[in-house]
């Protein structure tokens, strides 16, 4: 039984993982097509560095993804805060429109935002993907920091308060140490989803402006330059020790801390 | 907090509104209205075409068809790591959200390189002497792309809601004499069902609206309700039809959301 279930588990994995090993081969293809293997190579990974396109759409991406991140951030730290001080019945309804775009289907969120664009004569670009990725990385924000702020005892603010302490103060002190971790979370989210947006991109961008995905659906009938694989791969690999490194070496203690009071909540 | 709130909820309600509310009326507006502004039912009609309608239906089979391989994959695979000691929750999360550092079409198109007829899985299978597997630019290919891009927002909503179902129930219905699969049917899969519902949510929705799996991995002949509509606003430019069309479609993602809020009204089965 339990050999059965290691070899389940390794299945999805290999299904899971597969592509992605495959697209890392492909960035040492001497050939240039996807099809055949013309033997081992580096050479992609240096043409990479002069292929100004693929630069330019990659500071496109995380420009966007930083920036979109970043304010997402700050708006739904701050509607999160005032979600939980709302009455219900008010908090209920905007919630629930806050849960639209990420339940809805991307496709219609793209046209939508795309609609309210063009008729405001807004002219496609930068602009206008940055409102988009900000609009549907909020609720990945608001939702990761809501049950954070469900956890705090209201009446340390109160006290912070009493004590003299501003508004803004007591909420720096008191208030935002301990949703942080909700915070850092909900940035992290937001960041993933608009680097790896498409779709809302695809419709809102505009001629003239491309990210890496909207540049790689274009080139899919032309057939996709290597150097995109070799960046692909660079990107991958830098997330994952990032990501190793975060998750695995300083805070093992504070990640058990976190399991206790995810049990004590159910 | 209470009277500081009321205006601290200002900038994000006018963001909602002006971005989530007012664009999904102009779908609306588009949808409902004719290339003169006037009034009109024809673009919403237009989904009865024999055109139309074929793509919706096979939408409709193909993510339904997808879901349903999802959770069957994704309910053991939850339980199997449910069960495993993993110290830490963190690490299961972060390998079904690693690949999604790897860009979504290049890795999907790292399914043509594999699913080729002269690809990676036949040159294994011709090794093996096995047949060989003829799926690419066909539905199926398309439902393997499906299942292969949301699988993990299947697992990840089940696998947090069996880590939550307290062990002292399960222990308990055991100690009451039900067998293991009694326990399961009786007891786990109950409590899972948020998850699940959740799960289905996730997957069904993107399934039945996506216009690029479609594109990859069917060849550019099989249409899918989203191929339809994104052509509709890229190609074709007729907004209204293409408006039309979509709010056919969120019929079936409000049906999709009101069960998914009946079913998990705390958001208990959340991914995160």
């Amino acid at each position: 039984m339990k050999l059965l279930k290691r070899i389940y588990i390794i299945l999805i994995f290999i299904f899971l993982y597969a592509p992605i090993v495959t697209l890392m081969v492909l960035s040492f293809n001497a050939s240039k097509t996807r099809a055949k293997w013309g033997g081992f190579t580096g050479k992609w990974y240096f043409s990479l560095l002069d292929d100004s396109i693929i630069l330019q759409a990659l500071q496109n991406t995380l420009l966007l993804a930083l920036l979109s991140a970043l304010i997402a951030t700050i708006i739904g730290t701050v509607a999160a805060i005032s979600l939980t001080g709302m009455k219900k019945r008010g908090r209920t309804l905007l919630l629930g429109i806050t849960n639209i775009p990420m339940l809805n289907a991307e496709i219609v969120t793209g046209i939508s935002l795309m609609l309210l664009f063009i008729t405001l004569k807004m002219r496609l670009g930068f602009t206008t993907v940055l409102l988009s990725h900000i609009t549907f990385n909020i609720p990945y924000v608001i939702l990761s920091i809501m049950p954070r702020l469900k956890q705090l005892n209201p009446n340390t603010y109160e006290a912070a308060l009493d004590l003299g302490a501003s508004p803004l103060y007591a909420f720096f002190k008191v208030i935002f140490p301990d949703i942080l971790p909700g915070v850092c979370s909900g940035f992290l989210m937001a960041f993933t989803m608009s680097l790896d947006d498409f779709i809302i991109t695809h419709f809102t961008k505009g001629p003239g402006f491309d990210t890496l995905s909207t540049k790689i659906y274009t080139e899919v009938r032309k057939g996709i330059k290597p150097e995109m694989y070799a960046l692909s791969t660079l990107i991958f690999i830098t997330v994952l020790i990032l990501l190793i490194l975060v998750n695995f070496l300083p805070n093992s203690k504070n990640q058990a801390g976190e399991k206790k009071s995810r049990k004590n909540q159910a | 907090m209470n009277s500081k709130s009321k205006y601290l909820s200002t900038p994000y309600i006018f963001w909602a509104v002006s971005f989530i509310l007012i664009p999904l009326c102009m779908i609306f507006y588009y949808g409902l209205t004719d290339k003169t502004g006037a009034f009109t039912l024809e673009n919403i009609s237009a989904m009865l075409t024999a055109e139309h309608s074929k793509a919706l239906l096979l939408s409709l089979g193909l993510s339904l068809l997808s879901t349903m391989i999802c959770l069957l994959l994704a309910y053991p695979l939850a339980m199997i790591l449910n069960g495993m000691q993993v110290s830490q929750h963190s690490f299961i999360v972060f390998i079904f959200i690693l690949p999604m550092w790897m860009n979504f079409l290049l890795r999907t198109l790292a399914w043509q390189t594999l699913l080729e007829k002269t690809g990676v899985i036949n040159s294994v299978l011709s090794f093996l002497h096995l047949p060989a597997l003829n799926i690419i630019n066909t539905p199926s290919a398309i439902v393997l792309g499906m299942v292969y891009n949301f699988l993990p927002f299947m697992v990840l909503p089940i696998y947090n809601v069996l880590g939550k179902i307290d062990t002292n129930v399960v222990n308990a219905a055991r100690d009451l004499g039900a067998n293991g699969v009694q326990t399961f049917w009786k007891v786990i899969l109950p409590l899972s069902l948020p998850g699940v519902i959740s799960g289905i949510t996730m997957v069904f929705v993107p399934a039945l609206t996506t216009f690029v799996i479609s594109n990859l991995l069917g060849g550019s002949k099989i249409l899918l309700i989203g191929n339809v509509i994104e052509q509709e606003f890229t190609q074709a430019s007729n907004w209204h039809l293409g408006s039309g069309l979509s709010i056919v479609l969120m019929l079936f993602i409000i049906v999709n959301m009101a069960l998914s809020a009946i079913f998990d009204k705390d958001g208990e089965g959340s991914m995160l």
